[in-house]
């Protein structure tokens, strides 16, 4: 009986490793390839003939100038895309604590006339390390400093987020979000026009 | 009264002995922390324990309480059969007997003890002598005393052949003498049975039971592991709290007996007895707590008509002459007929004939008649009458109408239509026509009717509302068997039953699935009464009825198979609810034992103390007194069963769950509480 | 919870029920072995599998032989995956050049994988080789939920089978949940979910500069970001439908290549729950009665449903200390508020906490959210959905004849209750049945709480807690609970992959997952062999409202009696202190 069950599992096995394993990933890719060969592919942001970044994939940002990203726990550095990675602290970890009043800390300094609070998300690492988002609040309370920072009018700022601006599906799926990077580059474009778009 | 209880009591600390106890895995483990707390207060006492003396020597305490309660608990419910047992059994003590050493009555007798009867001997038994054993009566015919078995003092008649027969050790013969073939070996008689299994020493568990105590067991190995890995958690917590002491042991064994279900751990084996004691107080003994068990899963009853839905007899209700004949003329005939027959049939003809027209036996000579009785031949009984003065000779026949038409034909008579029609009308109601003639001239029919007892058919319908339905057995013939089912309001019915027709019915529903109960007395009853899953047999049925069955009624009351039923029932019922109730308390038991074991490390734990109990020491005491007091407290519930009323599964459920399952959860936050507050008054804690 | 919130829950499960039926009665179909659209195409290709290895497909087994059949091919398949690990460094398709796996983690991943636990100790983009995640991984996704779809199949026709020697064939229901169910449903799912930008291809990594400048720990520059990526969408999908579970990245379904859109969320966790609340319709098909199949359906939305409830309405409530440093916590529509340290900001909390709670309810463990930071009232229920013992849809197979244990254990004591020996559509429960129904349920705690004391008591594993208090504690009863159910998701700041963890933990999986196969098939045997029992007024109705309810309680009170301790000791008191 083992016998005869060990065969046939055997070639159940190898079948399945062929048809699952092989066929089934090679197929799906074939037709990945095919038909959203963009998305398959890593979503790949090129600007100028180069790639720049991938929509989905976020980039960390802490100058300034730029719409800051929220904090990453991958390592050795933020928003390593080859080691995803959550900082796993727990809600009452003082690190946590320290960590998250750290950056507010931070925030209101590079801002001194910020006084809202500051947004979560903003204070917060993500799941993955690798987060692309941020939230619409999370943007406009940076777009005092930016403004300032590049002498572009936060009004234009404030519409470029709104322009940046994910809404959920059906108004209701998922959350309200605007891409950083995206965001960063769009306002990379708006300082070399010189603020008018 | 008092006695009673000492002896209980006496038993229960005998029972504590561990080799006895681990037969209950559930008091078994209480038993095991109970001697482990105790230690740990005498480790206590000398001024290392890990808590202060008295209050692990009160958890000590408590938890031989828990033990002893439990003990009790089934003492107590063995307690009654032990002195209906122990009577018994002095009854029959020394009993001498006369064992015949041929075969007839004069064949010379020697005198031998009752236990050294062996199946096969043959003995005198003459008025005034106990019985020695259970035997067959081969010869004679005497009344018996049977009150030591059925606590009925109303004398039985035995007799040789038919279906009185049987006669049962320890019940002595108070006239007349039998000649009693023995049918059992020496300690293996019914009485012994009987004290066996009143004492439960033969008690064995019964498949539910074991299915329950598997479960009961994996609960009880559950909380063990919960107990155990909850002092490594503790140390770890206080390690990680930075504050306070582990959890001590004494606490845990505290935590695992209020966790583990003692409640119907405890009263589980008192349950059982006490659904064998309910049964042997209506006068039933069953020979196995299986039987017990499967009466409450019954589905179908086979109850013969005779006895159990009708009164037993048939009775005369109405004379329908014939054609041209006047009713005093055919009651006078049926009248006459009916003189010599004594059954209760031609006796109720005889009643019906003097109610309705005054008729009595006047006027003839007994000399004169010539009585010819029923023989199954004939199917008819009847007189022949010379008549003074004339050659002529009246020949008054009663008797089926086929018969009585055929003696009518021989005659050169003729069966006017309008008596077929009569016949067939009263045969339609589930009557009996009795056709009377008088030579060649149908006179006309008595009709005989079977009374249905009053309020059964209010019992068929509870019957059906508890699932079970009720299929007549009869000798009538089907349209007779109809009318009586539809009148007594049965699911079905069997008509011109024969025994192996019995058989095969209970083959067939047992195919489904079903199980099947049955009472039967006679000798022709025994194959069905083997096959059905639960057999009564009445205590004044044959020998070998009796030994098909697997439950004798001493009263011989065909419809207490309906209790028998209710009782299985409420076997299950009792165990169940308390398994319920056992479970929900825990949730309460958690609420006051928790808080209070980290007190010291998790102070915040605190906020789940919702009982608001005194202390940590109180909370902790006052759940293991409750858990104690819990199982005196359902003592009674568990001898008595609970009441069962029926109904339909799902409004059981519903009921039950509602009291035993919501009232488990909410009653230990009561008397928790009710003992910590006054734990802390007398300043204990 | 929020509004939209609420809408979400709602819009999700009419969604989730609206499949039930269909792929129920579909599955049920297969599983008979009627034709289907599908035979057409998936025919050919099954009798090719039987005829190579010589299965015959109406040969039945008894439940030992389909037992042994079960082991073998299990023990097969843990060989293969161990191997592969082993030597992935001499194996070809290793674009990230990565060396053969040690021992320890080799033993831990291939019981995890063939378990159906997948239980992850190690980050997938650092570790194996893209041949190990498909020849090995991917294949055991498909096959080890396939096995405990087998499992159950078999499990069903010892209930739906009266008088009977054999349960079927384990080789044809495994060949059949694989070609017909799992493999259409993975095509399907992993294309919609490429649509979304979840990556599929051969390649390893890229590499883009930063836009901004960015250090690394040690003040270095770092000119770029190497973006890893690969054949994600085709394993994603099975890992979802086969309540698999284990990602192609470390962080799970919350690394936007797995998981990048609230679409290709709600896709992802409709996958989880697909397949083990469809079966529940199939089972009542393959017994005769659909309302058997919506009763359990309906206890196990009982309870799930308030569970999510608590976990959104405690992850929205979000963390009191961060407050005082003037963090802003309410949700709007222009933030999602709450908790969101761990999660992404496009599921938000309400997707986070649906996920959190489904992906514990059934035993997939994948996480779009790091389950170590949540709430405490958060962890716990992910602790207790585990705990109940993955029977509130729980694995896809294992989840149904778990919870049918706990029906055999309900009707047994509501057969006490009802005065009659209790009996499940037409079988009288018996000693032997109640013996392997205990054995099923006691054998959980025992791997958790037995597991957890070792951890707490050990230096080695004490040493892999990186949370303090009471956190601690739960991050070593996360990782016992979750190997002990099969589940596979994580408490992640755990250190898991040490010798101790991956042993007892390995060590955990593979007795929770085959200790309670072989007694589910053995009370299988037991209850086909039984004659039917007709029912009748005195017979328990199983599918009422009072049933399901009383199930719900049973399911509550044996999972919760016996956590409650180690719970309260854990997140409990946890949030308290809070």
């Amino acid at each position: 009986m083992v016998a005869k069950h060990t065969r046939t599992g055997l070639v159940v096995l190898v079948m399945f490793t062929v048809i699952t394993g092989v066929i089934y990933p090679v197929m799906v890719t074939a037709v990945a390839q095919l038909t959203f060969s963009h998305e398959a592919n890593g979503s790949i942001i090129i600007r100028d003939g180069t790639a720049v970044g991938s929509a989905l994939i976020g980039q960390p940002f802490d100058s300034p100038g730029y719409f800051w990203s929220r904090p990453s726990a991958t390592a050795p550095f933020p928003y390593n895309a080859a080691a995803s990675g959550g900082s796993n602290l727990s809600s009452m970890n003082p690190a946590l604590v320290e960590r998250v009043h750290h950056a507010v800390a931070r925030i209101r300094s590079a801002d001194t006339t910020m006084h809202q609070p500051v947004p979560v998300d903003l204070v917060t690492a993500s799941g993955s390390g690798l987060d692309p988002h941020i939230s619409p609040d999370a943007a406009r309370v940076q777009v005092p400093r930016i403004a300032r920072e590049h002498g572009i009018s936060s009004g234009l700022l404030y519409a470029l987020v709104d322009h940046h601006t994910e809404r959920p599906l059906f108004g209701f799926f998922g959350a309200p979000r605007v891409n950083v990077l995206l965001l960063n580059l769009d306002l990379d474009g708006l300082r070399q026009t010189g603020g008018t778009r | 009264m008092m006695t009673r209880y000492a002896t209980a009591l006496r038993d229960a600390l005998r029972k504590m002995d561990p080799r006895q106890m681990i037969r209950n895995p559930v008091m078994f483990v209480v038993e095991i922390g109970s001697a482990v707390t105790t230690i740990l207060w005498v480790q206590a006492l000398t001024g290392a324990g890990e808590a202060p003396a008295w209050f692990i020597g009160a958890i000590a305490f408590w938890l031989w309480i828990t033990v002893v309660f439990a003990n009790v608990s089934e003492a107590i419910a063995e307690g009654r059969g032990k002195a209906q047992a122990a009577a018994l059994r002095r009854s029959r003590e020394c009993v001498k007997a006369r064992r015949l050493t041929g075969t007839t009555p004069g064949a010379g007798h020697e005198d031998v003890l009752a236990g050294d009867l062996h199946a096969g001997d043959v003995v005198l038994v003459a008025s005034g002598d106990l019985i020695p054993a259970d035997g067959e009566v081969v010869e004679g015919i005497a009344s018996v005393d049977e009150s030591a078995i059925t606590g009925e003092s109303a004398p039985v008649i035995r007799e040789s052949g038919g279906d009185r027969s049987a006669v049962t050790g320890g019940t002595r013969v108070l006239s007349d003498q039998l000649v009693v073939r023995i049918t059992s070996e020496p300690g293996g008689g019914f009485l012994d049975r009987m004290i066996a299994l009143i004492e439960g020493a033969k008690r064995q568990k019964t498949p539910n039971e074991i299915a329950l105590n598997i479960l009961l067991a994996a609960f009880t190995i559950i909380f063990l592991v919960v107990c155990v890995t909850l002092l490594p958690f503790s140390v770890f917590s206080v390690h990680a709290a930075g504050q306070g002491t582990p959890i001590t042991v004494s606490v845990l064994v505290a935590l695992l007996v209020c966790l583990i279900p003692t409640t119907i751990g405890g009263l589980l084996s008192a349950i059982g007895i006490a659904g064998m004691d309910r049964m042997i107080r209506h006068n039933v003994i069953a020979t196995s707590g299986r039987a017990i068990e499967a009466a409450g899963d019954v589905d179908v009853l086979l109850l013969d008509k005779t006895g159990t839905i009708t009164l037993g007899n048939r009775m005369a209700t109405e004379f329908s002459p014939a054609p041209g004949v006047t009713p005093e003329r055919l009651a006078e005939a049926a009248h006459i007929s009916s003189m010599a027959d004594e059954t209760p049939e031609g006796r109720s003809v005889a009643v019906l004939a003097k109610e309705r027209y005054g008729l009595r036996g006047r006027g003839l000579h007994e000399a004169s008649m010539h009585f010819i009785p029923f023989s199954a031949q004939t199917r008819m009984s009847g007189v022949d009458i010379a008549q003074e003065g004339s050659a002529g000779v009246r020949q008054i026949r009663k008797g089926a109408s086929d018969a009585v038409k055929a003696f009518v034909q021989s005659a050169g008579g003729s069966m006017p239509a309008a008596v077929e029609r009569t016949i067939q009308d009263i045969s339609r109601q589930g009557a009996t026509p009795l056709v009377v003639a008088e030579n060649a001239e149908i006179l006309g029919v008595i009709q005989l009717k079977d009374i249905v007892k009053g309020g059964i058919k209010e019992r068929f319908a509870r019957l059906r509302s508890m699932g079970i339905r009720t299929i007549m057995i009869t000798g009538d013939n089907p349209l007779t068997a109809a009318a009586i089912a539809a009148e007594a309001g049965v699911d079905d019915f069997l008509a011109e039953a024969r025994p192996e027709d019995k058989l095969q019915l209970i083959r067939e529903h047992q195919r489904e699935g079903k199980l099947v109960a049955m009472t039967g007395d006679g000798t022709n009853d025994a194959p069905a009464l083997a096959q059905a899953d639960v057999a009564v047999a009445m205590n004044t049925g044959t020998q070998s009825a009796r030994e098909a069955s697997n439950m004798i009624d001493l009263d011989s009351n065909p419809t207490k198979l309906m209790e028998i039923v209710e009782i299985g029932k409420q076997l299950l019922m009792t165990r169940g609810a308390l398994t319920t109730f056992s479970i929900a308390n825990d949730v309460a038991k958690y609420f006051a034992i928790i808080p209070a074991a980290f007190a010291t490390t998790y102070p915040a734990l605190g906020m789940l103390n919702i009982m608001g109990l005194g202390s940590p020491a109180s909370a902790i005491l006052s759940a293991v007194i409750f858990n104690a007091l819990i199982i005196v407290a359902l003592i009674p519930l568990a001898l008595k069963g609970i009441r069962y009323a029926p109904m339909s599964a799902a409004t059981l459920l519903r009921r039950h769950l509602l009291i035993y399952g919501v009232g488990g959860l909410i009653a230990p936050f009561i008397g928790i509480k009710a003992i910590d507050l006054l734990l802390t008054s007398f300043g204990l804690g | 919870m929020t509004i939209a919130g609420a809408v979400q829950l709602t819009a999700f499960l009419l969604v989730l029920l609206a499949t039930v039926r269909p792929l129920g009665r579909y599955m049920a179909r297969v599983y008979g072995g009627e034709r289907t659209f599908l035979h057409p195409l998936i025919g050919p290709i099954e009798r090719l599998m039987h005829r190579f290895a010589g299965i015959r497909p109406d040969d039945e087994f008894g439940w030992k032989e389909n037992a042994i059949a079960m082991l073998i091919f299990n023990a097969l398949g843990f060989i293969v995956v161990y191997v592969l690990q082993r030597t992935q460094g001499m194996l070809p398709f290793d674009p990230g050049r990565f060396p053969g796996v040690p021992p320890d983690l080799a033993f831990n991943t291939a019981v995890s994988f063939v378990s159906n636990t997948n239980w992850q100790a190690y980050g997938g983009e650092t570790t194996m080789s893209h041949l190990t995640q498909m020849l090995g991984l991917t294949v055991q996704n498909f096959v080890s939920a396939a096995t405990g779809m087998a499992v159950l199949v078999l499990f069903i026709r010892g209930i739906a089978r009266h008088s009977a020697h054999t349960l079927g064939s384990f080789w044809v229901d495994l060949i059949r949940s694989v070609l017909y169910i799992l493999l259409p449903l993975s095509v399907i799912l992993s294309l919609g979910l490429v649509s979304q930008g979840v990556v599929q291809t051969f390649d390893g990594t890229r590499t883009i500069p930063f836009l901004d400048r960015v250090v690394d720990a040690g003040g270095a520059d770092v000119p770029s970001q190497a973006i890893a990526v690969g054949p994600v969408a085709s394993q994603i999908a099975i890992k979802q439908l086969g309540t698999n579970g284990g990602g192609f990245f470390n962080t799970n379904a919350a690394h936007p290549f797995e998981n990048p859109t609230p679409v290709s969320n709600s896709l992802e966790l409709l996958a989880i729950l697909l397949i083990p609340a469809a079966l529940c319709y199939t089972f009542g098909v393959m017994v005769g009665d659909t309302r058997e199949g919506w009763a359990i359906l309906a206890a196990m939305l009982v309870i799930f449903i308030p569970f999510v409830v608590l976990t959104a309405g405690a992850e929205q409530a979000g963390v009191p200390s961060y407050t005082g440093g003037g963090v802003g916590m309410q949700a709007s529509p222009g933030q999602p508020g709450g908790n969101m340290e761990g999660k992404e900001v496009r599921f938000g909390i309400m997707q986070s906490a649906l996920w959190a709670t489904a992906t514990t309810a059934a035993s997939n463990g994948s996480v779009n959210a790091m389950h170590d930071s949540f709430t405490p009232m958060g962890g716990f229920v992910t602790l207790v959905m585990m705990q109940l013992g993955e029977v509130v849809f729980g694995g896809v197979g294992s989840g149904l004849y778990g919870m049918l244990v706990f029906v055999i254990v309900a009707v047994f004591v509501a057969g006490l209750l009802v005065g009659r020996t209790p009996e499940y559509l037409g079988h009288k429960i018996e000693p032997y049945d109640m013996k392997m129904a205990s054995l099923l349920i006691l054998i959980m705690p025992l791997l958790v709480l037995g597991g957890t004391a070792l951890g707490v008591a050990l230096e080695a594993g004490r040493s892999s807690i990186t949370n303090p208090g009471p956190h601690g504690f739960s991050q070593v009863l996360y990782a016992f609970t979750s190997t002990g159910n099969n589940n596979g998701s994580a408490f992640a700041g755990l250190a898991a992959n040490t010798p101790f963890y991956n042993v007892a933990g390995g060590i955990a999986m593979l007795v929770s997952r085959y200790w309670l196969a072989i007694p589910a098939l053995a009370l299988a045997g037991s209850l086909a062999a039984k004659k039917r029992i007709p029912a009748s007024e005195g017979t328990l109705p199983t599918h009422t409202a009072l049933f399901v309810s009383w199930l719900v309680a049973i399911v509550l009170i044996v999972g919760a009696l016996n956590f409650i301790p180690a719970l309260a000791l854990g997140p409990l008191v946890e949030h308290l202190l809070l």
